[in-house]
């Protein structure tokens, strides 16, 4: 593997827009998603759902759903193994994931699974939910994060003391745990700053809204072997998992991914792949288990509500020079919400020497939260980002200017620990001043504001396998889901490498039995970390190829260079050719063609933990209208300009800038989860969980840098997370161009935007 | 067993019978309103009598006399329909604003209005134009008025045996015209906020002379504000007159708190609206007197 | 059980029949007795669109629609929209300008696009983000659909009006 993220390089078809090679496939409706796949004598299974936000099960009893007939299977948490409560790996605990697919003692949300059946019918399964009868004694229930964390309110799990305290408790909490990011003395530097902001910050929580709800078939044979057909965005995962929580060997579970209809993180866990193996062993039959939009909104992880307070110091020559920052997030039922990776994305982009940031992680009687695209940041941003946008107005200091002249660049120790190698905040900066949109006119109730974002991105697992063909084409195998267009990256990567024209690759996502362990699609890493992986194979590849080649030619193999995808004799194994009349060039189908003669089939394979994932910086700029008399916001127009590091296939890494800007102005202006006082969601589909339609948004204007990552050989950064995290801060600044309002509430909807107008007068 | 039966009559009076027959029976037009709560029950019998082909009640007869508009005409011919946007603007406004194109094309001015959610965008329109509801029964037709036909949410007048077939509006005077407009959160694809309707007839010298405002979304039915309608009546829709108007809606608003809006922010727009439906209203009344 | 009705319709042109109780929708149906997986289900509400189909020329919510109804129809889904080997227009436009990152809301867009044009072949980009505002997608933000149909729209002759 190089270093030399390919700065120098000439590319063929890296920076090109190929079709992917998917796409005639999802045009017309071809492709497999989770639900779209049958097995004779499959029987349907459905999922009973707690009533109660918080409640003891005392017994339930399944008789009369068992009697109805076609229904062939009721499985409780009886039928899975009970693991002991500090079973983890990781983050990941896997007594909390166990107890989150089927309650065990307890239900902790309002549609928390109880009990699921399988039948001949879904219409007979969900007869069968209302035959099974379930004992509950009710327990208070606690739906927020002050109440949850005061003194006398109702536990959720006895066992849990907060973890990360300097004395450990022993009285039972509802706060997990709390972490801790320090530098220098932030007290001193604040006493000593010119001036100091103090703010608090609410956001609600939001769904990640993929459109496609979770959906798997299960099959066990009479040997215990059992294939899950699943979309997700790890088919490794759904086998690890599976295998420790049902506790069988690995190797008994085979996972088939199917194309995934969105994940944006939520669909990096399971719910359904072990009850429907369960069930599938238990009948002998083939279970599908697919989730109504309901359950999806009930039942899913969902990304936390958080508590955010920011306290900065700032002296008038436009310099910050402390800040303090307290978050709270909840994690719903079960620990682990993302409030560690918002501590470390909240003064990220900021070049301090003194700084607190604390964390806590609180339970609470909603489901269990799962990642969301750049789990953690975005409440995070909004809180940092607007409070920098009041020191700018303040100090009458330009938002970018003051920005850049406390950004952090190459060689600044992160907030959250390392040094920064090459990072493109500064040029993100510069090229947003450039952009026609910061000078453009605005009109009558508009307002302009914009915003930074940062997300580390991630490295890990990915293996690949680079197959030749018999006459020089190449078959690319990795196991990552394809969620946005990675396979066509992926092809181009290996087309480069191999010099050959990008759609004679053909790339496949395989199963967990045909290709090495793949971590999941997610973490912005496809790109960078499969993209290894397959670059060190085609490498591998086209390394056998001069071997072979300097074999039939009969020169040392040092002599032989790739070149567009030909082997080419140089020096003394070049004169030698010219000696013998020969051509010095040997094109790789001539190779392949050959191979069976030369030593055998010709297959590059490679397995990496991918260390040095590029981070990434984005900035935003946006302008709303206000009506000023209802509180309707429209977004008027919108750029997005991000450090890409090196943009594979342009088309998807603005796709990914795109979506992720629309998820944040859904997040900004529209999306919560309203819950009632019982804990039970009142907005469970997508008629009032308000996503944006395409009439809410204007076309988003992409501007995609370049500061190659020197430690990917193309210079790829991971680019699918961070572009979630500057559009809050973004509106929330731009409205108050617009109405001199600060928003410190989400979501910005009319009802909220209109009473704080009224509030200060300006309605 | 919990079975769905399904009957597709061809007349009314085939109608009629099927739904005399006894055991749980529901008229089914668009079904968009309908299938989407069915669904959220647990399943139970059912029989659906589809009204969709009864080509009197799939109709729409715009003349001199006036209008009858059959109940099952979807949205999406309604606002297609030419002389009908062009005669009642509001009344197509209403009926184009329910939904995607997707529900457009199933969903029917009928429908809309016997589902009898508080929040339906065509009942504060249908009152604006003074529209009546024909009802046939096993007994014949009866007529009552829009306010009338709706009694509380999702409740309507009709009996089990009973069918909504028709709505008559009367002739829009010289002069008049009605517009309707609806708060929401999004661009597209909401249930109403607030919903107002209005209609106002001008004399040549602007001066208002008759006039009918009706609101959705704030009470347990859409409803008319008499009030409003006389804050402007006899004024020249100057300001004052049209804030006393908006007060008067502000006033005569019953909302709820739900997921949708609160009381207080659904009575601010409540005003908002009204001030700007008359508006409208206004302006299509003068171009049409010029 | 309940009797199954028997309906024949015309799908995506050709003669087809099937058996349906009355209480499934037409997405239902197509999906699970024709397999014809194209028409997805996201929602079963008529709130994403993902179901679209045309019936009878008009673009409804396969979810909203009884297939019982469906009896003397005619049907286009997402597997009719390619001629043969050809692609429809929308579908290369959608290609080529990466209108699509999950796909698993683009044959519900496709389909919906096509009504667009066939009622207004040359549409404002509003025209296209009204109409098309039944339909969800979260990956995209729409820029990129958007696009396409309106490129899609040039190249099918709307800019010759």
């Amino acid at each position: 593997m190089t270093d030399s993220n390919g700065s120098d390089r000439k590319f063929k078809w890296v920076g090109t827009r190929p079709i992917r090679h998917d796409g005639v496939d999802k045009v017309t409706g071809r492709a497999h998603y989770g639900a779209d796949f049958d097995l004779p004598g499959m029987l349907h299974a459905h999922v009973l759902r707690s009533p109660h936000a918080h409640a003891r099960i005392r017994r339930i009893d399944a008789s009369k759903a068992l009697a109805l007939e076609g229904v062939k299977a009721v499985i409780t948490s009886d039928d899975i193994p009970e693991l002991p409560l500090d079973e983890a790996s990781g983050p990941t605990n896997f007594s909390d994931l166990s107890r989150n697919v089927l309650a065990r003692d307890k239900v902790l949300y309002h549609g928390h699974a109880v009990a699921a059946v399988a039948a001949t019918s879904t219409r007979i399964a969900q007869e069968a939910l209302s035959l099974i009868e379930v004992d509950y004694e009710p327990l208070p229930h606690v739906l927020d994060i002050r109440a949850a964390m005061a003194p006398g309110a109702p536990i959720l799990h006895d066992h849990m003391r907060t973890k990360g305290l300097k004395e450990a408790p022993d009285e039972p909490s509802n706060i997990a745990s709390k972490m801790e990011l320090t530098r220098g003395d932030v007290d001193q530097a604040l006493a000593e700053a010119d001036f100091v902001i103090e703010r608090e910050f609410e956001t609600a929580t939001v769904h990640q809204g993929y459109i496609e709800p979770h959906a798997c078939v299960a099959q066990t044979n009479e040997d215990g072997q059992t294939t899950v057909w699943a979309s997700s965005q790890g088919h490794f995962m759904i086998r690890a998992y599976s295998a420790r929580l049902l506790r069988l060997d690995i190797s008994q579970i085979k996972v088939i991914p199917m194309e995934i209809g969105g994940g944006f993180g939520g669909k990096t866990t399971v719910y359904l792949e072990p009850l429907a193996i369960v069930l599938s062993r238990k009948t002998g039959r083939p279970v599908k288990a697919v989730m109504t939009r309901e359950e999806v909104f009930r039942a899913t992880g969902p990304a936390p509500a958080t508590l955010i307070n920011v306290k900065f110091g700032a002296n008038r020559d436009g310099k910050i020079v402390a800040a303090k920052c307290e978050l709270f997030y909840e994690a719903g039922a079960f620990p682990g919400s993302p409030v560690a990776a918002g501590a470390m994305c909240i003064l990220a982009p900021f070049d301090l020497d003194h700084f607190t940031i604390e964390g806590y992680d609180v339970v609470l009687n909603k489901p269990k939260t799962a990642a969301y695209r750049a789990p953690g940041a975005p409440p995070a941003a909004f809180a940092a980002e607007t409070v920098i946008d009041e020191i700018a107005r303040e100090l009458e200091i330009d938002p970018l200017d003051l920005r850049r002249n406390n950004a952090v660049s190459k060689g600044s120790q992160a907030a959250y620990g390392p040094k920064f190698s090459d990072i493109g905040l500064i040029e993100t900066l510069d090229a947003l001043r450039k952009h026609p949109h910061y000078e453009a006119p605005l009109g009558e109730n508009q307002g302009r504001g914009c915003a930074v974002g940062f997300w580390f991105n991630a490295g890990m697992q990915s293996s690949a396998e680079v197959k030749l063909n018999e006459d020089g084409t190449a078959v690319v195998v990795e196991g990552c889901p394809d969620i946005g267009g990675s396979r066509a990256s992926l092809a181009i990567m290996a087309a480069e490498e191999l010099g050959i024209d990008v759609y004679k690759v053909r790339p496949v996502v395989a199963d967990t039995e045909a290709v090495g362990i793949n971590d999941n699609t997610g973490g912005s890493r496809v790109t960078f970390a499969t993209g290894m992986a397959v670059i060190e194979a085609s490498q591998d590849v086209v390394r056998q190829c001069c071997e072979r080649a300097a074999n039939i030619w009969d020169i040392d193999a040092k002599d032989v260079i790739w070149q567009d995808g030909c082997a080419v004799a140089t020096g003394d194994g070049a004169k030698k050719l010219d000696e013998e009349g020969k051509l010095p060039s040997m094109p790789i189908a001539e190779i392949a063609a050959g191979a069976a003669r030369t030593g055998g089939p010709i297959t590059g394979k490679a397995s990496l933990n991918a260390r040095g994932a590029g981070p990434a910086f984005a900035v935003h700029l946006v302008d709303v209208e206000v009506d000023r008399e209802t509180g309707k916001v429209d977004i008027v127009r919108y750029t997005t300009v991000q450090d890409a590091g090196r943009a594979i296939h342009p088309s998807y890494v603005e796709g990914q800038m795109q979506g992720g800007a629309a998820q944040g102005i859904g997040w900004a202006l529209n999306e919560e989860y309203v819950y009632d006082a019982d804990g039970v969601l009142a907005n469970p589909g997508f008629l009032d969980y308000r996503m944006p339609v395409a009439l809410d948004l204007p076309m988003i204007d992409t501007v995609v840098v370049e500061v190659p990552n020197p430690r990917h050989p193309y210079g790829v950064r991971g680019v699918g997370e961070v572009p979630i995290v500057p559009p809050i801060p973004a509106i929330a600044n731009a409205i108050h161009d617009a109405t001199g309002v600060r928003m410190r509430k989400l979501p910005m909807s009319p009802p909220n935007l209109l009473a704080e107008l009224t509030r200060a007068g300006r309605a | 067993m919990r079975e769905i039966e399904y009957a597709a009559p061809t007349t009314v009076d085939e109608a009629v019978s099927a739904l005399a027959t006894g055991g749980p029976c529901q008229p089914f037009a668009g079904g968009t309103d309908l299938l989407v709560q069915m669904r959220s029950r647990p399943p139970s019998e059912q029989k659906l009598v589809d009204i969709k082909r009864i080509p009197e009640m799939a109709s729409i007869a715009l003349d001199a006399s006036g209008l009858r508009l059959g109940a099952a005409t979807s949205c999406w011919d309604v606002s297609q329909h030419k002389g009908l946007r062009e005669t009642y603007p509001g009344l197509v406004e209403a009926a184009e604003l329910i939904g995607s194109i997707q529900i457009q094309n199933r969903a029917t001015v009928g429908g809309n209005l016997c589902n009898a959610s508080p929040a339906a965008d065509t009942v504060p329109a249908l009152i604006a134009v003074g529209a009546e509801c024909v009802i046939a029964g096993p007994g014949g037709r009866r007529t009552v008025s829009v306010e009338d036909f709706v009694t509380g949410p999702g409740t309507t007048q009709l009996r089990e045996d009973e069918l909504l077939v028709e709505l008559v509006i009367p002739p829009i005077p010289a002069r008049s015209a009605d517009a309707y407009l609806r708060f929401i959160p999004r661009g597209e694809m909401d249930i109403a906020v607030v919903g107002a309707g209005a209609s106002v007839t001008l004399a040549p010298d602007g001066t208002c002379t008759a006039a009918r405002i009706a609101l959705g979304a704030v009470g347990p039915t859409a409803f008319a504000v008499p009030a409003a309608a006389d804050a402007i009546i006899g004024s020249s829709l100057d300001e004052a007159a049209l804030e006393r108007a908006a007060a008067a809606s502000r006033e005569a608003a019953n909302p709820i708190d739900d997921k949708r809006g609160t009381i207080s922010y659904r009575r601010t727009v409540a005003g908002v609206l009204t001030r700007r439906a008359i508006r409208i209203a206004a302006t299509r009344a003068t171009e049409r007197s010029s | 059980m309940a009797r199954k009705t028997h309906v024949q319709a015309t799908i995506n042109g050709e003669q087809t029949e099937f058996l349906c109780q009355p209480h499934e929708s037409l997405s239902e149906v197509l999906r699970n007795e024709l397999d014809m997986t194209g028409t997805k289900e996201g929602c079963t509400t008529g709130d994403c669109g993902a179901c679209s189909v045309l019936l009878d020329g008009r673009l409804v919510c396969g979810c909203l629609v009884l297939a019982v109804e469906a009896d003397g129809s005619e049907i286009t889904t997402i597997e009719g929209m390619a001629t043969g080997q050809q692609l429809h227009p929308l579908q290369q436009k959608f290609l080529e300008h990466a209108a699509l990152q999950c796909g698993i809301c683009t044959p519900g867009f496709l389909v919906a696009a096509k009504a667009l044009l066939e009622h207004n072949p040359d549409p404002s980009e509003h025209e296209v983000r009204y109409w098309l505002s039944g339909n969800l997608c979260r990956c995209t933000g729409y820029d990129k659909i958007i696009a396409a149909v309106l490129d899609a729209a040039q190249t099918m002759g709307g800019d010759a009006r």
